[in-house]
């Protein structure tokens, strides 16, 4: 722990790496994930073959697949990402699949009735799922997705071994530099993670016993 | 909603006709996007003969050939299979103790197996991984990998079962009490047989996520699947090899990862004919 506190300002901008790595990626895998979710219960079979073969490659695919792939293999495309854009791209794709997946999940739980209802009315498809289902597809949603974030977390710390200095790299860093506290820069770094991770969980864990209630 | 769609009216004449339209409209759209696509990747070389190296490889290597590359494929694709092969035994033997210990009578033991659960679920498995390479004496790559997997699946299942166990009926437990069986024998010849068929889909869908995570073997340098075939182009001294052989790499995980799903549909099948199994908080069907 000792040599953490040395090296605070290290500590720091590697955790600030880690919360914003995960805030982009989540905010852009929540918008692309919803959409893609959308496409896949839409009425058009070219929409829904696209949504569905994005989602199940993604889901599929290990993430340090993903990583390699915006990392090592695009320059030989005729691209170069920066690391820290590669990461971010890479992470918001893969985390985009599982939140297809969850919101999708919530829109087969919202009772039958409700669109039926909303197409007596004579709402569209597009009226129907943006005012009537998704709303309520998103209260069943949150507890996955807050689970699906909380593996975004995580998942931050594959972009440690691609040249993006965050947590684990960080850990990597200073292990090498101080290597009698090994144990106690392991524990601050794993700290980190639990100060973020657990009342995350918490917080799903919560909402969802508060949703069950009230269905 | 299961049952034909909702979200929209089944369609009569006209509208069919529209959405037929529709239809063929979209789908040029899409086609002409990927044509676009395939067309500018094209024109940056990417199907150039850098895909010759999966079934000939260019000469002037002395000594490397076809055959070399597909075993190094194979070699990878063993390594990571043997690597989850390993773990999952383990991980699901302590699963089970764990359970045992977190719905123990005395507290302190209690609060342990709460206090492991939460924290191997809530750390990244690389660092798990990495903290194995530093701190156990003389471990290999392999154990580091074996050792991040299990801690970190043995919670999740743990938390699995424990939601099987939850879930079933009370009857169950004060029949087994009442027959004289201590809270262990409970535990074993009544709770954990029905938790563990009722959750079989999540535990197998667990499984998916423990074969996806053995890839970030990659990065404590176990030569799994990803690790061997970027040591196949670093062989070749040419980066442009990556796209084709990782574009192997993913297409057998893909392939893996959905003959594991399939089973867990097939699993859900049956064990839907007893019960309906409950949804667990916090289960991952995500994750790496």
């Amino acid at each position: 722990m000792r040599s953490l506190l040395l090296e605070h300002d290290l500590l720091w901008q590697a955790f600030s790496t880690t919360l914003m790595l995960a805030a982009v990626s989540g905010a852009i895998a929540l918008v692309v994930g919803t959409v893609v979710a959308g496409l896949r219960v839409s009425p058009y079979l070219p929409l829904r073959t696209v949504a569905t073969l994005y989602t199940e490659f993604l889901r599929n695919t290990p993430l340090t697949i993903v990583f390699f792939f915006y990392v090592f293999v695009t320059p030989s495309m005729g691209f170069t990402l920066e690391y820290k854009a590669a990461a971010i791209i890479a992470l918001s794709s893969y985390t985009s699949a599982f939140v297809a997946e969850a919101v999708r999940s919530g829109i087969n739980s919202v009772g039958v009735g409700q669109a039926e209802a909303a197409r007596s009315l004579g709402m569209s498809f597009g009226q129907n799922l943006a005012i009537v289902v998704l709303p309520q597809a998103f209260r069943t949603a949150i507890p996955p997705l807050i689970n699906v974030l909380i593996a975004l977390v995580k998942n931050t710390s594959v972009a440690g071994a691609f040249s993006v200095l965050e947590l684990f790299a960080m850990s990597r860093r200073l292990t090498n530099v101080h290597s009698g506290d090994v144990l106690g820069i392991l524990a601050g770094v794993a700290l980190c993670y639990l100060i973020i991770c657990i009342p995350l969980g918490r917080l799903a864990a919560g909402i969802e016993r508060k949703v069950a209630f009230a269905r | 909603m299961s049952s034909g769609p909702v979200l929209y009216d089944v369609a009569g004449p006209a509208e069919r006709r529209r959405s037929r339209i529709i239809s063929v409209v979209l789908t040029v759209v899409v086609l002409a996007a990927a044509a676009v696509a395939v067309s500018r990747l094209a024109a940056n070389g990417v199907f150039d003969d850098r895909w010759r190296v999966l079934w000939d490889v260019p000469m002037n290597f002395a000594g490397y050939e076809t055959k070399h590359v597909w075993q190094a494929v194979f070699r990878g694709l063993g390594a990571t299979l043997l690597a989850a092969a390993i773990a999952l035994p383990l991980a699901a033997v302590l699963a089970v103790v764990l359970v045992s210990l977190r719905t123990s009578h005395l507290l302190p033991v209690r609060w342990l197996a709460i206090g492991v659960i939460e924290v191997c679920r809530g750390l990244p498995v690389v660092l798990m991984m990495f903290f194995a390479i530093l701190v156990i004496p003389g471990s290999t790559p392999l154990m580091a990998v074996v050792f991040g997997l299990v801690m970190y699946n043995a919670a999740v299942f743990a938390e699995i079962l424990r939601a099987g166990i939850a879930a079933l009926p009370r009857g169950q437990t004060e029949a087994a009490e009442s027959l004289g069986m201590g809270p262990a024998l409970t535990y074993r010849d009544v709770q954990l047989p029905q938790a563990v068929r009722m959750m079989l889909p999540s535990l197998i869908a667990q499984g998916v996520v423990l074969v996806k995570d053995s890839s970030l073997g990659y990065i404590v340098s176990y030569a799994e699947l990803l690790r061997s075939i970027s040591r196949v182009a670093d062989a070749l001294t040419n980066a442009s090899y990556l796209l084709p052989l990782l574009t192997v790499g993913a297409a057998v995980y893909v392939t893996l990862n959905v003959l594991l799903s399939r089973l867990a549909v097939w699993a859900q099948r049956r064990s839907g004919r007893r019960r309906r199994a409950p949804v667990v908080v916090g289960t991952p069907t995500v994750e790496v």
